[in-house]
């Protein structure tokens, strides 16, 4: 567009950085920080005096919510209240900082931009492993990681040299995207749109401009073109993921580490028997030919049908002898059945294996050779037992064909809910269900039977599925060596067993091993196109990867080789490149503030608004870059200036001159995020966990929260300590998000949010008001207050303490009084609205004295209205 | 201290606030006159208030409406997975003699399917058809009860949407783009008109069938405006507003009583600081207690004729299609203004739990007589000249059938049908939309999703190019930057 071309004068966020000196005002007695001296100038200038500072209570639930996203507790309020050293400020912004909870709380605000969740949206939203890569940001916050080296992590941590597996981890921040899994999506469409997501979340976290504008014509407003929004999109277009799981790689706990070392250090020691058996017997150790014992499994002249005088049901039905030896079930068969057929001998016979043919017949459906309604069985067990009734065990199985996931080999595993049966499923190889089909079972040990002595053989059909038993089948058996038909050694099979066992519990281990998503580029990179209007389908011109050429050049090593990722990253965090610490800055300081010095804090371009403090931006940015990136540095000594100081009441002459608090008169009151409103309740009852990271847990949830969505999720619920998990570890459905947090303004973590909206509805209200979750709460706080005794003055003061981490005034405890002394009455009054009421508190789970059972209720009933008051979740 | 000059002027205020009287004195002082103004408005511009004071960048511009609104409220009849406009409302006679054979290939170039392969065979409807009424409309026998209305509604047979995958679609149609994220129809038209309802959602979400809609929550989305225009689903149990129902052991005296401490207590702290939030707050959870009172009058619907609960086909105590398409209409009667109705599945692929032969004709059962009851009803009461029904899905389906376990047909996105009741659409005599002799494409008056998206809103009386919200430096509105009213199609 010839309007974005014509020469332009550098648009003041585009130009480079340089760091201003703090003014001087004089008679400054306010000033605590450089920054104050950047605020109180135009406030000067204006007319306008800063508010006075907050009271310390106000200031210690301030910077414990900011920094920590928890309140302080009773013990920390009194510490505080009651530290008189000058730095007592200081001391507890250093304790704050260094938290393990701060990396909660300001990971949680990088995870937004991220648009991290535990699913992969759209329709089937999967789950998905990323909580790993949550950890990691987590973790990078608490180590206070420099911002330039975070960044190179997330988006190119992969290309790093010998990159590690946290460095892996971290480049999940673009794994993040989402992926279709619904049939008949084209991949390549879905892979195109996370692409562009990439590119659009790296401008909007990175650069805070609205790239996503030019993926279909050039920028209105600033001078990106179509054509360098492909250049930057080609930076990420080699990633071998294609709208699918892609790369992954595994984090370990420790414990899983240890744990699949000793597997493999078993399997070893396994292995080694099993070699030193098959040195010890080279004549077992190769296995007869298949095709000889096929042969020899086939052979009329090896089975012998021996005497089956009887055989009997669990049930009314009738086994019925045929004329060609099989026996037909008939009558009643029970859906969970059992057959048990006598083999009987006139003169010593050796058993080593007995051969089961099930047969169809016109009487059964679809002929058979089952009984349920398509012919198929599901033959759970087959048992011997001796003339003593002593169980033999039989150590293989082998099938002419077995169902898929019903092997013949779950017919002798001991499991009744296991079974052998023989669908085909769309395999026509094998012939149609209704056939006849053979198995061959082999015993450990040779059965020898006595003249006259008889065994019983047992076929079991359980319950999972019931209604399979088998319709028609005719039993024989062989006395030659079980190897001759294919069966190992019984005691080489032991070894083989035992190895084959420890196999598949390394694989079970490396199974439960997380895999976390991560990026990974193709060896070839893609060719990279301009698309049309944005159509994936429309390809314009080639272009290969390379940034705007109205910002500062790409440094490149060489021009023989494409640009990377790592370079972008590189470039992101250069020296001369102004956007990064401008954007990110005003996005800290509008964490604690409420609003940035930027009010666009996504659109830095010309269509965004100008800073309200330009120079104290240029100041916070430079001394950001001066400090190594230091994130920890930046918000100490933003929350120990006396702006962030102040206190937030709305004074008359700034209601008039200045009510969106431009100037920086006053500090703002922030009600907190989603996640924060429940954390505020779990840390006052008293049961929050403390625990930092891992998988995702299952809080609470109503009934039905997937009724409108096509998936229906398994919401296993939490017990223990991870049912009191912070907010932010509640796993995070992309369709079917955990409601508290939609009401209060989570977004769905489709694209990357830089910032929350926040509303103030009827749902909040109900939902603070009846959600289970925080009656549950309000009677853990019912049930600890309680065995202080009766609601009074003194302790009325302490639950305030512990809600707002001030004491309450003289009406809110006559208030709160008078409303515990009408509970009380109307609970005495009605016993079976105190019984409902501690139920709908789960006073149960606190374990509540008899004698404490109306001062549990009351007290609850004032915990509900603690959660319920504007004050709790708000950030003064 | 400000605390303790609240603690000198509380007591006294305590005890006037929580008596009746001086509470709603105390309320009118509060700027929350009930009866005057709607409150939901109250609390949308508040909390819009809030979003440009506090939150920053992002204030909404509503504007007002360049013309008269001939609608002030939708229902719309959600047929979730793509009804098969060849099964229900096009007769197609050549698609018939030419049952078998092979498409054009002409006439498939370029042409994306989710499932076809490229060897599927044209597929003929085996349902009867007849033109109705004096619109001439083609139905067929799935759909008996239709014939009543079909000189009542306004019949586009030519509909177009971009994207021929569930998800996606149906985020498209709700949203006008195929990515998640942006707002929804129904949260545009709260956003950009409020509801004059007081005591329930002004933008309500039902579900019937089998399973929930693709695409979840994303489909009635606030997407970045305020959370306060996101679609409520009303579900079809005891709590139908989640969190609706006050916890057992607690009567309406009790919420009331603590209702009132937490007023108080917020009262207080408002005056302390001065913050016009504690008013909204205050404000929403009397909204809350009333729609507490509200919800079970609404479900409850003892005051429903017998012969209204016949007409739709609603029985005592089931939950379905029929009993919500009665329930929107107590909505709407109600002042809400976005009701939509899902009814899944009408993805009829040809497996043996999705096919023409016998799952069409079920569900097909199962909408037409409550969708024409709605009609009906909404007219005898005179509201359906100011309330749109829109009945349709996400798309239609391919003249191809596909052939698995049984007949059934792919996702296609040209040429299939929607209907418009009400709302200034013109009834009968309107069949707008010519598809070919086989169902491939529209060959004259296409309609566009994005058409269809600035028609409707043009008959709430709000311009689509004009209801713009400036998120991530870009206003971005419900028709993307596309669509244009139909003008033909409005009376």
């Amino acid at each position: 567009m010839d309007r974005a071309r014509r020469s332009y004068e550098p648009h003041w966020a585009f130009r480079p950085l340089r760091k201003p000196t703090p003014p001087t005002v004089p008679g400054d007695s306010w000033s605590q920080r450089p920054i104050d001296r950047f605020v109180t100038e135009p406030l000067r200038a204006r007319g306008l005096a800063p508010s006075p500072r907050a009271s310390r209570e106000t200031l210690l639930r301030r910077l414990s919510l900011d920094l920590r996203g928890l309140p302080p507790d009773s013990e920390e309020l009194g510490r505080f209240l009651a530290d008189p050293r000058p730095d007592a400020e200081a001391r507890l912004v250093d304790r704050l900082l260094s938290s393990p909870h701060f990396g909660e709380r300001w990971g949680r605000h990088w995870l937004d931009q991220a648009r991290y969740a535990d699913s992969h949206g759209y329709t089937v939203d999967g789950e998905r492993t990323m909580w790993p890569y949550r950890d990691w940001v987590m973790q990078a916050i608490n180590d206070d990681m420099p911002f330039d080296q975070f960044t190179i992590e997330q988006l190119a941590g992969d290309m790093l040299p010998d990159a590690s597996v946290t460095e892996r981890v971290a480049t999940g921040f673009h794994r993040n995207t989402l992926i279709n899994q619904e049939g008949g999506s084209d991949p390549e469409q879905f892979r195109v749109e996370a692409v562009v997501d990439r590119v659009n979340t790296t401008g909007s976290v990175w650069l805070g401009l609205t790239v996503g504008c030019a993926q279909c014509h050039n920028h209105k407003y600033d001078p990106l073109t179509q054509r360098e929004f492909y250049q930057l999109y080609a930076f990420f277009n080699s990633g071998t993921d294609v709208n699918n799981g892609g790369a992954t790689v595994a984090v370990p706990t420790i414990q899983q580490s240890e744990q699949l070392l000793i597997a493999e250090q078993r399997l070893a020691a396994a292995t080694q028997l099993l070699e030193q058996f098959d040195r010890d017997h080279p004549e077992l150790v190769e296995p007869l030919s298949s095709d000889t014992t096929t042969a020899t499994r086939g052979a009329t002249e090896t089975w012998s049908q021996i005497e089956q005088p009887s055989a009997e049901t669990n049930s009314s039905a009738m086994l019925v002898r045929q004329e060609d030896g099989a026996w037909l079930a008939t009558g009643n068969v029970a859906p969970s059945d059992a057959y048990r057929i006598q083999l009987r001998t006139d003169s010593p016979t050796t058993i080593t294996s007995i051969r089961l043919e099930t047969l169809t017949d016109p009487s059964l459906p679809q002929q058979g050779p089952g009984r349920a309604g398509n012919g198929n069985f599901v033959l759970c067990e087959l048992n011997l037992r001796d003339g003593r009734g002593t169980s033999r065990r039989i150590s293989g199985a082998i099938a002419e064909h077995s169902q898929d996931k019903y092997p013949v080999a779950d017919a002798i595993d001991g499991d009744i809910k296991t079974g052998w049966a023989i669908n085909v499923g769309g395999n026509s190889q094998v012939g149609p269900l209704n056939s006849n089909r053979t198995a061959w079972f082999a015993l450990e040990t040779p059965l020898e039977l006595s003249e006259g002595e008889t065994a019983e053989l047992e076929l079991v059909f359980g319950d999972q599925p019931a209604g399979y038993p088998v319709g028609k089948f005719r039993v024989s058996v062989t006395s030659l060596d079980a190897r001759e038909l294919g069966f190992d050694s019984s005691a080489r099979r032991a070894l083989v067993s035992d190895v084959e066992a420890f196999k598949q519990q390394r694989e079970q281990l490396s199974r439960a091993i997380p895999r976390s998503m991560v990026m990974a580029d193709l060896p070839n990179p893609r060719e990279s196109f301009v698309l049309l209007r944005g159509d994936f389908l429309r390809r314009g011109d080639p272009v290969v990867p390379a940034t705007p050429a109205w910002l500062p050049a790409l440094p490149q090593e060489s021009d023989e080789r494409l640009a990377t990722r790592l370079d972008l990253a590189k470039w992101l965090v250069a020296d001369e490149q102004p956007l990064t610490p401008r954007v990110t800055v005003n996005r800290m300081w509008m964490r604690l503030f409420g609003r940035g010095l930027v009010e666009t804090e996504n659109d830095f371009g010309a269509q965004g608004s100008t800073p309200t403090h330009p120079r104290l931006l240029e100041f916070l940015a430079a001394d950001f870059i001066e400090r190594d990136w230091s994130r920890k540095n930046l918000v100490r000594s933003v929350v120990l200036s006396a702006t962030y100081q102040q206190d937030s009441y709305l004074r008359d002459d700034l209601a008039e001159l200045d009510p969106n608090n431009l100037t920086l008169a006053r500090q703002s009151r922030v009600r907190v995020e989603g996640e924060v409103v429940r954390d505020l309740a779990l840390a006052s009852s008293g049961v929050l966990s403390r625990q930092l990271g891992g998988p995702s847990v299952h809080p609470p949830q109503p009934a039905g929260v997937f009724a409108f969505t096509q998936r229906a999720g398994s919401w296993p619920e939490s017990q223990g300590a991870a049912r009191y998990r912070r907010g932010m570890y509640t796993f995070f459905y992309r369709s079917a998000p955990y409601p508290l947090l939609t009401t209060f303004d989570a977004p769905k973590f489709e694209t990357t949010c830089t910032r929350r909206v926040r509303s103030n509805t009827p749902l909040q209200s109900l939902t603070l008001s009846n959600d289970a979750v925080f009656l549950e709460l309000a009677g853990a706080w019912g049930a600890r207050l309680a065995r202080g005794g009766s609601p009074d003055r003194s302790s009325i003061e302490s639950m305030f303490r512990e809600g707002f981490s001030r004491s309450p005034n003289e009406g809110e405890v006559a208030l709160l009084l008078d409303f515990a002394a009408a509970e009380r009455e109307r609970f005495e009054s009605d016993s079976a609205a105190l019984d409902q009421w501690l139920g709908s508190v789960a006073a149960n789970r606190w374990n509540v004295a008899d004698s404490k059972r109306l001062d549990v209720a009351v007290w609850s009933s004032l915990a509900r209205i603690v959660f319920n008051l504007d004050e709790f979740i708000t950030r003064e | 201290m400000r605390n303790s000059l609240a603690a000198q002027r509380l007591p006294a205020e305590v005890e006037r606030m929580v008596s009746g009287e001086n509470r709603r004195q105390w309320l009118r002082s509060a700027g929350l006159g009930i009866g005057t103004i709607a409150l939901s408005q109250l609390l949308q511009e508040s909390s819009r208030g809030s979003e440009s004071s506090r939150v920053e960048g992002a204030p909404g511009r509503v504007v007002p409406p360049p013309f008269p609104a001939k609608a002030k409220s939708v229902i719309f009849l959600f047929m979730a997975g793509g009804p098969s406009q060849l099964e229900l409302f096009q007769d197609k006679p050549t698609l018939r003699r030419l049952n078998g054979e092979a498409p054009p290939a002409s006439a498939l170039e370029g042409k994306r399917f989710a499932f076809l392969k490229g060897n599927e065979t044209l597929l003929g409807s085996r349902r009867t058809f007849r033109a109705y009424g004096e619109c001439g409309q083609t139905l067929s026998d799935l759909l008996p009860a239709h014939q009543r209305i079909v000189d009542k509604v306004c019949w586009l047979n030519g509909m177009q949407t971009n994207v021929f995958n569930h998800g996606p679609a149906k985020i498209f149609v709700n949203t006008g783009s195929p990515q998640p994220g942006r707002p929804s129809f129904g949260a545009w038209t709260t956003y950009g008109l409020g509801s004059e309802a007081n005591d329930l959602p002004g933008f309500v979400v039902l579900q019937s069938g089998p399973r929930g809609p693709r695409g979840g929550s994303s489909l009635w989305s606030s997407g970045f405006l305020p959370t306060t225009h996101q679609g409520v689903p009303l579900r079809d149990s005891a709590d139908p507003i989640l969190h609706l129902t006050s916890p057992s052991g607690r009567n309406r005296d009790d919420e009331r009583r603590y209702i009132d401490a937490v007023a108080a207590l917020n009262q207080a702290h408002g005056e302390a600081t001065r913050d016009p939030e504690i008013e909204t707050r205050i404000a929403a959870y009397e909204m809350a207690f009333r729609m507490q009172a509200r919800a079970p009058e609404l479900m409850g619907m003892t005051d429903e004729t017998q012969s209204t609960l016949d007409a739709y086909g609603v029985k005592a105590g089931q939950p379905s299609f029929a009993r919500n398409c009665l329930l929107a209409r107590r909505l709407v009667e109600r002042g809400v203004r976005f009701v939509q109705l899902y009814h899944t599945n009408w993805d009829h692929h040809g497996g043996s739990t999705e096919n023409l032969e016998k799952h069409l004709p079920e569900v097909s059962a199962q909408v037409d007589q409550p969708s024409v009851a709605l009609i009906e009803d909404l007219e005898r009461r005179g509201l359906l000249d100011e309330t749109l029904v829109i009945w349709g899905g996400e798309f239609g389906r391919t003249p191809m059938g596909e052939v698995r376990e049984n007949t059934g047909r792919d996702h296609h996105v040209d040429g299939y049908t929607m209907w418009v009741a009400g709302g200034g659409f013109k009834p009968g005599s309107m069949r707008w939309g010519v598809t070919d002799d086989l169902g491939l494409g529209t060959v004259d008056q296409a309609v566009h999703v994005h058409d269809l998206q600035a028609t409707l809103l043009h008959q709430l009386g709000i311009d689509h190019e004009q209801l713009t919200y400036r998120f991530q430096g870009r206003d971005f509105r419900l028709t993307d930057i596309h669509g244009s009213v139909v003008r033909r199609v409005l009376a």
